[in-house]
């Protein structure tokens, strides 16, 4: 137990750092780091001439002086309104709400964009448009609505009121260009987002592989639980018998140790949690199978964060409460300190799940992507084959280990939302003897 | 630029928390329900069966412990009724033999003094016989002798005489 901690702990500080470099390069000025990558630095915003900003264009030359490999991270981290496998774009039905437009409901394929390209649609429908996979609105109510072909993209730069650099897609109609907003979000521009025009309730490419991850589990559980009875009695055999270790294991090393006899009662929430997020962790792991980053959404984990946090305060005991409004046994004067510290812990508790699973998983995703680029990064995108070939090989061996690792970050991820979880539960229903 | 750099990964979307809380819920009202409870109860279930063969055989054991233990005691006492038996009936035999025997030597004794008592009586009989007989057969003869010479009173009242003399001499 102590050791497997230990190595949690470990990897979870090397996801950190690795994350928290990213991170870095992304709060500083993107472009320093691509100057950086690529030696040459006339990527400044003011010395940008003739670049790919001033041309409405859906095809976009990849050039060693724009090639980012934080762009790509980023762009197959994110969610998506198509489902790649491999080069292949599939689409996926889009639903979206607007407070002028009402309901949409159509299948993203209106857009029109290449099978074999990057999910940039060369139509506009009623006003929404997609770019890199990810669906935009054009805010400007005089764009004709229903489906208009348009004339390209474009990617302004714009400082906003709070001084943040941020990137507007433009639609080039018409001779004009209009503006377009991004989906709303709720970190109310914290992160760069906030409310706009419209919302996204799309079947996007997370939802899509959350579908699937479902049907899967819940048909090798259901098979899994007809072998139980229809094999009573006898050995496990085959699934069975590679589900059944994992199954104890949660169960013996999750649920009793911190429930006891009321396991039974929590064991389809944790099992739910451990087998949903397992599933999702691997299944974003698959080399050309849509890579979904779903655990590594903040939008899901915190979902299950909430879960989590609901379960926990809706079944904690009057000793629960009492331990963080009234820790007995301790001077008034402490209780002064604990109560808003274990106030605040109720929270934090969650919060602290929610952005692990996140943190670890989208850290992942990134570090692999990022050795990926390596080769287009020594092979100067193309144009340095000898370069390509190093990076190539270079790149295969610490692809190769950060996806063993990220296999075990999938289990220890999924286990320690589990175990923790448990243990908060556990905290919740246990009742004290003082 | 190809993509937009936008880390959307961190902002909460409404859509996707929507169809992720309902997928979970599914999941977990769905697979709970209709597997990992009975999965759960399954793999409860063949654990008591098994912590039951388990009893169950040790119960067995050390049932088959006692019957063992019962029947080296039976063996045992079997044996020592065997020996005692076998003692007593040598004793009896012994006893049979030497009982016998005094029996024997007694009835011997008996019979012997019998035959001695019988020999005595017949001897005694015989004797007697023989006296009776030499009675008979000396008068007999005296009575020849007699005839012969007491032919004259003298001669007869002489030899009476004699006699008498001889008679109560003897």
């Amino acid at each position: 137990m102590d050791i497997r901690r230990l190595f949690t702990l470990v990897l979870l500080l090397l996801a950190t750092i690795a994350f928290g470099q990213d991170h870095d390069h992304s709060d500083h000025d993107g472009h320093d780091h691509d100057a950086e990558l690529q030696g040459d630095d006339h990527h400044k915003e003011g010395g940008f001439a003739g670049g790919h900003h001033d041309i409405c264009t859906f095809h976009h030359e990849v050039t060693p002086e724009n090639f980012s490999a934080q762009q790509i991270a980023f762009h197959h981290i994110a969610d998506a309104n198509v489902y790649s496998i491999g080069p292949l774009q599939l689409p996926l039905p889009a639903i979206l709400w607007s407070k002028d437009g009402g309901l949409d409901f159509f299948l993203s394929s209106k857009f029109d964009f290449d099978r074999l390209g990057h999910g940039t649609g060369h139509n506009a429908h009623n006003r929404y448009i997609m770019d890199g996979g990810a669906i935009r609105r054009i805010t400007d109510p005089s764009f004709p609505d229903g489906t208009v072909e348009i004339d390209g993209l474009k990617h302004k730069h714009e400082t906003t009121e709070d001084g943040k650099d941020k990137e507007v897609t433009y639609v080039c109609y018409d001779g004009k260009e209009y503006r377009t907003d991004a989906e709303s979000t709720l970190d109310g521009g914290m992160f760069g987002g906030g409310l706009t025009s419209f919302h996204d309730f799309s079947i996007t490419k997370n939802v899509t592989a959350m579908i699937i991850v479902t049907l899967l589990m819940f048909l090798v559980f259901r098979h899994i639980a007809k072998k139980y009875k229809e094999r009573d009695g006898k050995a496990p055999h085959g699934v069975q018998g590679f589900m059944e270790p994992i199954f104890l294991f949660i169960r013996d090393e999750v649920l009793v140790p911190f429930l006891g006899d009321k396991s039974d009662r929590y064991m389809p929430f944790i099992m739910s949690l451990f087998f949903f997020i397992l599933a999702l962790n691997l299944f974003g792991q698959v080399p050309f199978l849509g890579g979904a980053n779903v655990t590594g959404s903040l939008s899901v984990t915190l979902v299950l964060a909430v879960l989590a946090f609901l379960v926990t305060n809706l079944s904690g005991k009057k000793d629960y409460w009492q331990h963080i409004f009234w820790m007995p046994g301790v001077p008034a004067w402490v209780k002064t300190i604990l109560t808003p510290v274990e106030f605040l812990g109720v929270f934090i508790k969650p919060i602290t799940l929610m952005l692990r699973l996140f943190a670890n998983i989208t850290a992942g995703h990134i570090v692999v992507i990022i050795f990926v680029s390596l080769i287009f990064i020594f092979g100067n995108v193309g144009t340095n084959i000898g370069g390509a070939i190093g990076g190539a090989i270079g790149s295969t061996v610490l692809t190769l280990f950060m996806m063993a690792i990220e296999l075990l970050v999938a289990f220890i991820q999924a286990f320690v939302f589990a175990i923790l979880t448990t243990s908060y539960i556990g905290a919740a229903v246990e009742e004290h003897h003082h | 630029m190809l993509y937009l750099v936008d880390f959307s990964v961190i902002k909460p979307d409404l859509g996707l928390i929507f169809w992720t809380t309902l997928i979970f819920l599914l999941f977990w009202f769905l697979i709970g329900k209709l597997a990992f409870k009975p999965i759960g109860e399954a793999l409860k279930k063949r654990e008591t069966d098994i912590q039951d063969a388990l009893d169950e055989a040790a119960k067995a054991r050390a049932e088959m412990e006692n019957l063992n233990l019962e029947n080296e005691r039976l063996l045992a006492e079997a044996r020592a009724e065997r020996t005692k038996m076998l003692k007593e009936a040598s004793d009896t035999k012994t006893e049979i033999i030497n009982e016998a025997k005094d029996k024997a030597r007694e009835e011997a004794k008996k019979m012997i003094e019998n035959a001695k008592v019988e020999i005595e009586n017949q001897k005694n009989a015989a004797i007697v016989e023989v006296k009776n007989k030499v009675g008979a057969m000396a008068i007999e003869i005296a009575e020849k002798v007699l005839k012969k010479e007491l032919s004259s009173d003298n001669a007869q009242t002489g030899y009476v005489n004699q006699l008498v003399d001889d008679i109560k001499l003897n």
